[in-house]
């Protein structure tokens, strides 16, 4: 019995190990500034919390196929414990957990407490039940006036943001149902909801943030990379909830301004 | 010593009085255990369903049709919710704690009988409001366990946010109540009803388990009372204290000025901690089986009592690390984050101590002690995902992705059961007066083991690949059909591992009315409720009352002439 249950320990702790290791199934290849950070602090978590779970599963294992009882076996050591071995490993956890915790926190910082850098391409992101808008404020770098009066839905674009068309700001606003971006520009980026709680996830930007109805929330992000991004809806929003789904193109600086002169173009 | 005003040497005669509104805390524990037991079928199949859904979207189910997305998130909804409270919540604490707490202090019964009766009928009412949910207009909600508005305040938000939903939140506030008085009255009893020369640091391990989870539950569930009732004035008072102003289904709401993370807040408050609620009592029965069948006396007693403390010291500091994606300001995360880094540390000093008791013991692989092997490794496995979790700037890729439903299956749900598995194979004797089935109890272990592991694993990967949750099925985004040969392997383990729960409740019937007699300590354990008749007496010992004079794991006691000491020994077996 105690031969089989080591077996089966190590077997499913190896197994489990294997692949991790191999990244059968993996972060995807990151496209944004802070994939260098996020990724290195994800392999350091891996490489620590891998050791500890190895040594933990691998030692559980041997102890119980060893100690083991038998006619044979070794009389038991009657023992209380030892607080030597106590404080050393409560300090031991202490520096490993907190010490992995604030080597993280840099990256955390710099995202979310520094503004935006200079020149950055604002974007407003509005998620409902089950669509992604985005809102691009036109040259003259101010959103126009929304309300939710005058949200339609159903219409799409602009209606369903509830563009005021008649505030000065918003005559050059551009709402599409996919986001375009330069890349290596700073995006400022706005997120709203208009009826339930929704969240923009976009694996390859390792960037994800809820968007929820009554709070505007700001946060800033580089991509590095051109290509296809898609965008799921990660907090739960209702029966669509699956199919709330779009996609982000990180595109030159040229094709960029390509873009969206024509959609200001097809606005007059 | 006080002892509880109602209870009578002699148990009442009449059926009703005897079965049904019993006031004797060992059939309210049965009570609850039976609860718990027909509630975790039912999420069991609903989890079944589910996973049937995820990759087969369009199969026809027999008795149940075609899933469609809304069924899959009620069903989701439902899943959770009965598992967390009327599983997970109740079995370990309202079954094994009501039964065997006041044995192992000694006591008669617990302090307030009628009370315990009442806690357990209040959450009979509930388990019902939670059920009807499913057969009203609309079905059951689809908002998830965790319900947050304005998806659970807003009745046009989706199918089943109607009635179903008022039934769901009614449910969980009458549980609520329940709780409240079940903490109450084990509070009262561990620190009142314990028997001479019972003094905390001779308390068994799981009555400190129980003890501190019952302090959980007092803090921790008028928080969600509260919180709920607010909800449900949100959704039929005209009030706003969740939902600003919002446009649902193309219709402005009358709400202004809520806020959807008040919500969030209020419900974490109580959500953290009811993860320990889940998990403490199984660390309890762990320490208890480990020791008792490694014939050790458990590592460092002292240091598992205040790593218990500690751990729901902590647990209601951390709330915030549910909500770091929330919109919540980034700063709060530090600390709340550093707090949740630092509750690890009484999780590891545990598991330590668990490997340092059957370190140098004599391992007796009886059934028990199978699941409590077992929960240690679960608990491992589920811990160490934590770390990521914990940490603000990976929970940025792995929030809400499946690595998130992965890591706490492992621990507050797998772990948790396999607690209440151990309880189970380890008390049945006591209980029903009759042994269980070994064999069928080894291989119930083994499948049950690997196939949870074949379940959760692979739920990691998916997470860091990206798979988000709640998704009813991975058709629409290309990235996650990817994932359905992973998910389709998921879904034949969890077939797997549910049809070998069917050996258990075999081995469960058929030992009650079957099995061969069992003794009054087959385990050779030391605690009081084996020191007493199998099954114990209506006052549990008989008119005796139990004097305590050694500590509660004293196996491979040099000198003694039984490789073990009971608590009741006299004290002149050793010099302990």
């Amino acid at each position: 019995m105690g031969l089989a249950l080591m077996a089966l320990i190590w077997l499913i702790t190896l197994v489990s190990t294997y692949f991790f290791v191999a990244k059968t199934w993996w972060l995807p290849v990151g496209a944004s500034a802070a994939t260098a950070w996020i990724d290195k602090q994800f392999a350091l978590t891996f490489v620590i919390m891998g050791i500890v779970f190895l040594a933990a599963q691998l030692s559980l294992g041997y102890i119980v196929w060893k100690y083991r009882d038998s006619p044979s076996a070794a009389p038991v050591q009657y023992s209380h414990g030892n607080n030597t071995l106590e404080v050393t490993w409560t300090v031991l956890t202490t520096i490993l957990f907190v010490g992995l915790n604030l080597m993280g926190s840099n990256v955390w910082a710099s995202q979310r407490f520094d503004p935006p850098e200079a020149g950055a391409v604002q974007v407003e992101v509005t998620g409902m039940q089950f669509a992604w808008y985005f809102r691009y404020p036109g040259p003259d770098g101010k959103y126009g006036k929304t309300s939710p009066n005058l949200m339609d839905p159903s219409a799409g674009g602009e209606a369903a943001v509830g563009l005021n068309t008649t505030d000065p700001a918003a005559k050059d606003d551009v709402v599409t149902g996919t986001m375009y971006l330069p890349v290596d520009r700073e995006v400022d980026l706005s997120l709203r909801a208009v009826d339930v709680i929704h969240s923009f996830f976009v694996p390859q930007l390792r960037f994800k943030q809820d968007a929820v109805p009554g709070l505007n929330i700001h946060m800033h992000f580089k991509p590095t990379a051109i290509g296809e991004y898609e965008i799921a809806c990660a907090e739960l929003c209702g029966l669509g909830h699956y199919k709330m789904h779009g996609m982000v193109h990180v595109v030159s600086q040229e094709d960029f301004d390509k873009w969206l002169a024509a959609r200001e173009a097809e606005k007059q | 010593m006080a002892t509880p005003a109602t209870v009578h040497a002699h148990a009442p005669q009449g059926f009703i009085r005897k079965y049904i509104f019993s006031l004797d805390h060992k059939v309210i524990g049965i009570q609850y255990y039976f609860l718990a037991l027909s509630a975790v079928f039912v999420g069991m199949l609903l989890s079944i369903l589910m996973r049937i859904h995820m990759i087969w979207p369009t199969a026809v189910l027999p008795l149940f049709g075609e899933i469609k997305p809304e069924t899959y998130l009620a069903l989701m909804t439902m899943h959770g919710t009965i598992m967390v409270f009327f599983v997970l919540t109740t079995a370990p604490q309202g079954g094994f704690g009501n039964y065997v707490l006041p044995i192992q202090i000694g006591a008669p019964d617990m302090a307030f009988p009628v009370l315990n009766m009442l806690s357990f009928w209040t959450t009979f009412v509930a388990y019902m409001f939670m059920l009807a949910a499913f057969f009203v207009v609309g079905g059951a909600p689809l908002h998830g366990w965790t319900g947050y508005p304005p998806l659970s305040a807003i009745q046009s938000a989706g199918p089943g946010e109607g009635l179903g939903a008022d039934l769901w939140i009614t449910s969980i506030a009458i549980f609520c109540i329940a709780s409240l008085m079940g903490a109450l009255n084990f509070i009262t009893t561990t620190l009142d009803l314990r028997a001479k020369g019972m003094t905390m640091m001779r308390l068994p391990l799981t009555v400190w388990s129980w003890f501190i989870t019952a302090i959980l539950g007092l803090l921790a569930f008028g928080v969600l009372l509260t919180a709920g009732i607010l909800l449900l004035m949100d959704r039929n008072l005209g009030t706003s204290f969740y939902v600003p102003t919002t446009m649902v289904n193309g219709a402005m709401t009358w709400h202004k000025g809520g806020s959807p993370l008040l919500w969030q807040h209020l419900f974490w408050f109580f959500g953290h901690p009811e993860v320990y609620i889940a998990i403490l009592p199984g660390m309890g029965v762990a320490s208890q089986v480990l020791s008792t069948f490694s014939r050790k006396p458990i590592f460092g007693y002292r240091a598992m009592v205040y790593a218990m403390l500690s751990i729901g010291f902590f647990g209601f500091m951390v709330w915030g690390h549910h909500m770091f994606m929330s919109g919540m300001s980034p700063y709060s995360a530090f600390a709340f984050s550093i707090l949740t880094m630092c509750i690890g540390v009484p999780s590891a000093i545990k598991t330590f101590n668990w490997l340092g008791t059957m370190y140098k013991g004599r391992i007796r692989f009886q059934t028990p002690m199978l699941y409590a092997i077992g929960f240690v490794s679960l608990f491992v496995s589920g811990g160490l995902s934590g770390p990521f979790l914990a940490q603000p700037v990976l929970d940025i890729q792995l929030h809400d992705t499946a690595f998130v439903p992965a890591h706490f299956h492992l621990i507050m749900g797998v772990a948790a059961i396999f607690g209440i598995f151990a309880a189970t194979y380890y008390w049945f004797p006591k209980m029903f007066g009759r042994m269980m089935n070994e064999t069928l109890g080894r291989i119930h272990f083994f499948i049950t083991l690997a196939g949870t592991y074949a379940i959760f694993m692979p739920m990691h990967y998916a997470g860091l690949a990206g798979q988000t949750r709640r998704y009813s099925q991975f058709t629409e985004v290309a990235y996650l059909q990817k994932l359905i040969p992973l998910n389709t392997f998921i879904t034949y383990a969890a077939i797997i591992t549910i049809a070998a729960q069917f050996i258990f409740v075999i081995n469960l019937f058929w030992s009650m009315f079957k099995g061969p007699k069992a003794s009054d300590n087959p385990w050779e354990a030391t605690t009081l409720e084996w020191t007493t008749a199998t099954p114990p007496p209506h006052d549990n010992f008989g008119g005796v009352t139990p004097v305590v004079n050694h500590g509660p794991y004293e196996y491979g006691v040099p000198g003694a002439p039984k490789d073990y000491v009971m608590q009741t020994d006299p004290a002149s077996v050793t010099a302990h």
